[in-house]
C-alpha cells in the first residue's frame, strides 16, 4: 500500500538525541511550563490588590527555597523560550536553516539563555542587598 | 503547477482560508512579547524583597500598569496558541481534544481578566 511507503517522523526511543532536536522539544516544555509558572506569578499581582496580608504570605512563599527553586525554573524556561522563540522568528524569516548555522545558533540560545538567567539573579540578589 | 485559484492567490490564503490566522498571531504576540518580557523581568529583579507599599506603588504607576495590561494580553493570547498547538498535537481523542482547547481558551480569558482587573485595582485603588 502507498501509505506504508510515506515518510515518518522520527521514532524517539531509536532516534539519537541531537542539539537541534532536544532544543525543539525544550522549546515545547518550556513554554507549558511558563504557562504554568505564569499561574504564580498572578496569584502575586492578585494578592497585590487583595491586600497586605495575602502579599506578604506569596512574598514569604516566594522567599522559602521552594519559592526561590520555582522562580530559578521559571526564569531560566523563561530566557530560554525567549532566546530560542527569537531564533525561531529568524527561521520564520528563512535565515539561519543551514545545518552548521542551526548548530551555531543552537549553541548561541543555549549560552545567551544561561547568562541572562544568571544575569536577571545577579540583579534580584544585588537589589535586596545580598552583596 | 499550482492548484492556488488567483482569487486565493492574491488573498495570500490557502485551502484553509484562515489558517494562517493561528500562526500570524502567535508571531506577533512573540514580537510583542520580546521587549515586554525583558522590561518585565528587569522590572520585578529590581522589585525583589519589596514591600507591600513599594510593590503596589509600582504597578499604581501609569506606564507600569499600561505594560503590565499589555504584557497580560500578549502572555496569555502567545500561551493559549500555544497549549492548543501541543493538545492538537498529542490528543487524538476527537471530543478530549476539543474539551480541552475549550478549557484552555476559558482558562486564558478568565485568568487575563482577574489579572487586568487587579492591576485596574491598584492601579486606581
Amino acid at each position: 500500500m502507498a501509505s506504508q511507503n510515506r515518510p515518518l517522523s522520527p521514532h524517539l526511543q531509536v532516534y539519537k538525541p541531537q542539539l537541534t532536536s532536544v532544543m525543539s522539544i525544550m522549546h515545547r516544555a518550556t513554554g507549558i511550563a511558563l504557562a504554568v509558572g505564569t499561574l504564580l506569578l498572578m496569584c502575586w499581582l492578585i494578592a497585590a490588590a487583595t491586600g497586605e496580608r495575602a502579599f506578604n504570605d506569596v512574598q514569604a512563599f516566594n522567599a522559602s527555597w521552594i519559592g526561590r527553586l520555582l522562580l530559578l525554573g521559571w526564569s531560566y524556561a523563561l530566557f530560554y523560550h525567549l532566546c530560542n522563540g527569537i531564533r525561531h522568528l529568524f527561521w520564520d524569516a528563512g535565515k539561519g536553516f543551514e545545518l552548521d548555522a542551526a548548530y551555531r545558533n543552537g549553541w548561541l540560545v543555549v549560552a545567551a539563555s544561561v547568562v541572562l538567567t544568571a544575569a536577571a539573579w545577579i540583579w534580584g540578589y544585588a537589589s535586596i542587598g545580598a552583596f | 503547477m499550482s492548484l492556488r485559484s488567483p482569487l486565493g492567490k492574491v488573498r495570500g490564503l490557502g485551502s484553509a482560508k484562515e489558517g494562517v490566522v493561528h500562526w500570524w498571531a502567535q508571531r506577533m504576540t512573540a514580537v510583542a512579547l520580546i521587549p515586554l518580557v525583558i522590561w518585565f523581568v528587569a522590572s520585578i529583579a529590581a522589585m525583589a524583597g519589596a514591600d507591600y507599599g513599594t510593590f503596589r506603588n509600582w504597578i499604581a504607576t501609569p506606564m507600569v500598569s499600561i505594560l503590565l495590561v499589555l504584557l497580560t494580553i500578549a502572555t496569555f493570547h502567545h500561551a493559549q496558541l500555544g497549549l492548543q498547538v501541543v493538545l492538537e498535537d498529542y490528543v487524538h481523542t476527537e471530543w478530549l481534544k476539543i474539551a480541552c482547547i475549550g478549557l484552555v481558551k476559558f482558562a486564558a480569558i478568565g485568568l487575563a481578566v482577574a489579572t487586568i482587573f487587579s492591576i485596574v485595582r491598584i492601579a486606581l485603588g
